[in-house]
């Protein structure tokens, strides 16, 4: 006897997806130095995962300790959504003069750029919560990518007695003060994450004092000290 | 497709040369293959004799220091901030690095790779041009436009290498030699059929002696040696000896110093290594065109005040020449103040002979002030002293009045020479300055007991003082009187240094530069009394504090001052580099305006000009409180 549930598990995926998910079934050894991280940043307009749409994503690739901006992505996304009041923040307006592509397109592009690097955001829970959203609504499954806070990864970085409220969520613009990183083009997602991947850099050095972190350290909660 | 960080690397870019002469779309497609770094303090980007990465870098943030280390020894060539570049000619000529490059401070470095710059930088006729300028220039490789206006090249490295080529001297290798024994007759033959002006006596292929023309002339045609005599009887010994790294400056200062004409090239520069040329004053003059031993000869043939006064124009021209050669800095100070030095020498001995009789006593003439330092480049005031020995009190007068005499003539030729007289009367031809050596003392005692505001002054200009003529002696017995009542009082020190403290900070809260609200200068900069004083005062209280004598230059002081304080080496060093940086950027500015230099329109500095001028203005402040803690100042303020 077959159990309709079975059937809806074995649904056939599309070609990139596929794609996408193969990625993950290296067994290969990762090191901080072998790991290919993306850092991005979507624009939305708004912060309600289920109503808001992505209007813009701005990935930067950090490898080796450096920013290299050749292998980068920005796509802009044609979306029926539009708020007004949200255009002052990101600035995107709804017949904005760039190319834009469908959202199920830009997902295609996405995913094939990311692979199965780290994703690495301010605040990943929101923009890794957003894609999601996307992903189902075009019936897909959830990302798999590993995925590292640079609010967690701040925190983690100051010592215990600097911290006051442990509860306290930095924002990219406090961050950036404190690490003497001079905010430009913020609030575009290229931009942001341009800056994401310079606070990546600043605080990596500093977690990593003795040399001898490993890929897994990178993912302590700081909740548990 | 939009790529906004891509646009931001180039809106950083387009500011810096040479990126700056790029088209846009050269700008955009070098910009989106950038790779982004950043690094902590301490950090290495490439070490000296590895190989050439495939990027060279241009500072966005922060600073990286280019260093050699020589015999452990670290050695900084430069300092590279925002918009300079770095670590681009090794990769176009695929050498290894020849410089250690480490973040000064924590920084964020763009790496460029040479794929896509180097076929720009060959189809870019501008570009081009600015790479083959800043490679043939002594300098490093950032930021130099053409002509006039970096104030980055005027920082100049110390130590030769190749790297920052300062032209070598070319010598004659395997020169001729002949043994101890080989008679002069055989010399003589051997150098007329040579057409040789000397001959390097060797013994193991070691150089112990020298015979020029001149010893052919002077010892054997005048009959004091026959010429069946050894080359040991006549020749000159020890010889002069350098390695062949030496330059043309540095030939030239050899050369001056040891009045000889030829320097031996050794092995390892001493007469005890295998000899490998000789370097001849005829080489150098071939070397260059404006040569200082020659003026140095005509300054000591002239007769008149009119021919010191053309030689005094031709050494303006040559320290232009060497300005525009991009010399080192410290060669171009040695040899123009030297030739200083002989001038007014030379024009007190021509005074000296007007006079109806002979010095009643010995008496030593000195130079104050910036002559007194050697640092005088320019046409500036004279300031000078003169000390006679003690005689009876009976005396005094009658020797005091012929030695205001003198000195009146002397100061009266040098400034028809072109020195222009002292506005405050510091000359000798004051009776307050031509004085006898216990009245000197006094006056020091005096200074140094009971330091008020005009004390200080006046003792800031009299501390410099550099012999030019007479008896050396008078000048050292006044110089270990001077140290002996500074041990004894050291809180004198503390005042002087209070005055340095006191001096106003070049730049302001907002590092703007503070410029001048009164007088007929307004808005200008003042370079000398803002930024090159507190150097030069730093220098010589501390120098004093240690006891040093005869250390009147404020670049050696630094360098003696690093020695003696292995801790502080770096502040020491970098205070000399600002010294060089900002007397040579006065030097220039003095030179395109025809005046003194000291002070400075902003409006005619570029914004790369102003940015390099306040980086030298750093050490200014740290060396301001080094002061402080060492003279215990923070309770004076």
């Amino acid at each position: 006897m077959k159990f309709p549930f079975f059937n809806f598990s074995k649904k056939e995926y599309p070609e990139f997806w596929k794609n996408y998910c193969a990625h993950f079934n290296s067994k290969k050894q990762r090191t901080i130095d072998n790991t290919r991280f993306v850092v991005f940043d979507t624009e939305t307009t708004g912060f309600d995962f289920k109503e808001d749409r992505i209007l813009c994503i701005g990935c930067t690739t950090v490898k080796q300790n450096k920013i290299i901006i050749k292998d980068g992505l920005e796509i802009y996304l044609n979306q029926d959504v539009f708020k007004a009041d949200t255009v002052k923040i990101h600035g995107i307006l709804k017949t904005e003069k760039v190319t834009k592509l469908e959202e199920k397109e830009a997902l295609i592009v996405f995913l094939d750029y990311i692979k199965d690097s780290v994703l690495v955001a301010h605040h990943a829970g929101f923009d890794i919560g957003i894609v999601n959203q996307a992903l189902k609504r075009h019936k897909l499954g959830r990302l798999k990518n590993d995925v590292l806070d640079t609010g967690i990864l701040f925190k983690r970085s100051k010592h215990i007695v600097n911290i006051i409220d442990p509860n306290k969520k930095y924002s990219l613009d406090e961050i950036a003060q404190e690490l003497k990183i001079t905010p430009k083009d913020r609030h575009t997602a290229a931009g942001d994450a341009f800056i994401t991947a310079l606070v990546f850099l600043k605080i990596l050095p500093r977690l990593n004092k003795d040399g001898k972190m490993k890929y897994k350290d990178l993912f302590i909660n700081p909740m548990n000290y | 497709m939009k790529n906004t960080i891509a646009e931001r690397i180039a809106d950083f870019l387009k500011n810096y040369p040479p990126f700056n002469l790029l088209k846009k779309q050269e700008l955009r497609a070098i910009s989106e293959e950038v790779e982004v770094l950043y690094l902590e303090k301490g950090k290495f980007i490439f070490n000296k004799e590895t190989k050439p990465h495939s990027y060279f870098y241009i500072v966005n943030k922060g600073a990286v220091k280019l260093s050699q280390v020589d015999n452990e020894e670290q050695n900084i060539i430069d300092i590279c901030d925002e918009g300079d570049i770095f670590g681009l000619r090794p990769l176009m000529t695929q050498e290894n690095y020849l410089l250690n490059a480490e973040t000064n401070e924590e920084s964020i470095i763009y790496g460029i790779p040479l794929e896509i710059f180097k076929p720009l930088s060959e189809s870019n006729k501008n570009v081009k041009n600015y790479l083959i300028t800043s490679f043939a220039s002594n300098i490093k490789d950032a930021s130099i436009i053409e002509g006039r206006g970096n104030i980055s090249s005027y920082i100049q490295k110390e130590t030769n290498n190749d790297l920052f080529n300062i032209q070598n001297a070319r010598f004659t290798k395997k020169p001729i030699t002949c043994e101890a024994s080989t008679t002069v007759k055989e010399i003589a033959i051997s150098m007329r059929d040579q057409h040789i002006g000397a001959m390097v006596v060797a013994k193991n292929k070691k150089p112990i002696g020298i015979i020029t023309s001149k010893d052919l002339r002077d010892k054997v045609a005048t009959g004091d040696y026959k010429i069946s005599s050894k080359a040991e009887d006549i020749m000159s010994s020890p010889v002069i000896t350098s390695t062949e790294e030496i330059t043309i400056p540095e030939a030239h200062i050899a050369m001056l110093k040891h009045a000889t004409s030829h320097i031996c090239i050794t092995k390892d520069g001493t007469p005890k290594s295998k000899l490998m040329g000789i370097l001849s004053l005829h080489d150098l003059i071939v070397s260059l065109g404006n040569n200082p031993s020659v003026l140095i000869k005509e300054i000591n043939r002239a007769k008149k005040s009119k021919h010191l006064r053309t030689i005094r124009e031709k050494v303006h021209l040559l320290l232009k020449t060497y300005l525009e050669q991009e010399l080192p800095f410290p060669h171009i100070l040695n040899i123009i103040s030297e030739i200083n030095t002989v001038i007014i020498s030379r024009s007190i001995e021509l005074c000296l002979k007007k006079m109806d009789t002979p010095p009643p006593v010995k008496f030593t003439w000195l130079s104050l002030g910036s002559q007194g330092r050697k640092e005088q480049l320019l046409t500036s005031d004279q300031d000078n002293a003169l000390i006679f020995e003690d005689v009876p009190q009976t005396k005094f007068q009658e020797t005091q009045e012929y030695f205001i005499n003198l000195s009146i003539k002397v100061v009266k030729y040098l400034n028809t020479i072109g020195y222009e007289y002292c506005p405050a009367d510091m000359m000798a031809s004051n009776p307050k300055w031509c004085n006898s050596l216990s009245n000197w003392k006094q006056q020091f005692n005096d200074w140094i007991l009971n330091p008020d505001g005009a004390g200080t002054l006046l003792s800031s200009i009299f501390f410099d003082y550099e012999y030019i003529y007479g008896e050396k002696e008078l000048t050292e017995k006044l110089g270990r009187s001077l140290f002996k009542t500074i041990n004894e009082n050291k809180y004198f020190l503390s005042k002087l240094a209070k005055d340095v403290i006191d001096k106003p900070s070049p730049v302001g809260f907002f590092r703007q530069f503070i410029v001048e609200t009164n007088g007929e200068h307004q808005e200008v900069f003042n370079i000398k009394i803002r930024a090159l004083m507190p150097l030069i005062d730093a220098a010589r209280i501390l120098i004093l504090f240690h006891n040093v004598k005869n250390s009147n230059n404020t670049l050696n002081r630094y360098k003696k001052l690093a020695e003696l304080e292995p801790q502080n080496e770096d502040l020491y060093n970098s205070c000399a580099r600002a010294f060089r940086t900002l007397l040579k950027f006065k030097t220039e500015q003095g030179i395109i305006n025809n005046d003194s230099g000291k002070l400075i329109n902003l409006e005619s500095l570029s914004k790369t000009e102003k940015l390099k001028l306040k980086r030298a203005f750093k050490p200014i402040k740290e060396i301001q409180e080094l002061l402080i803690i060492r003279f215990n100042l923070k309770q004076m303020l």
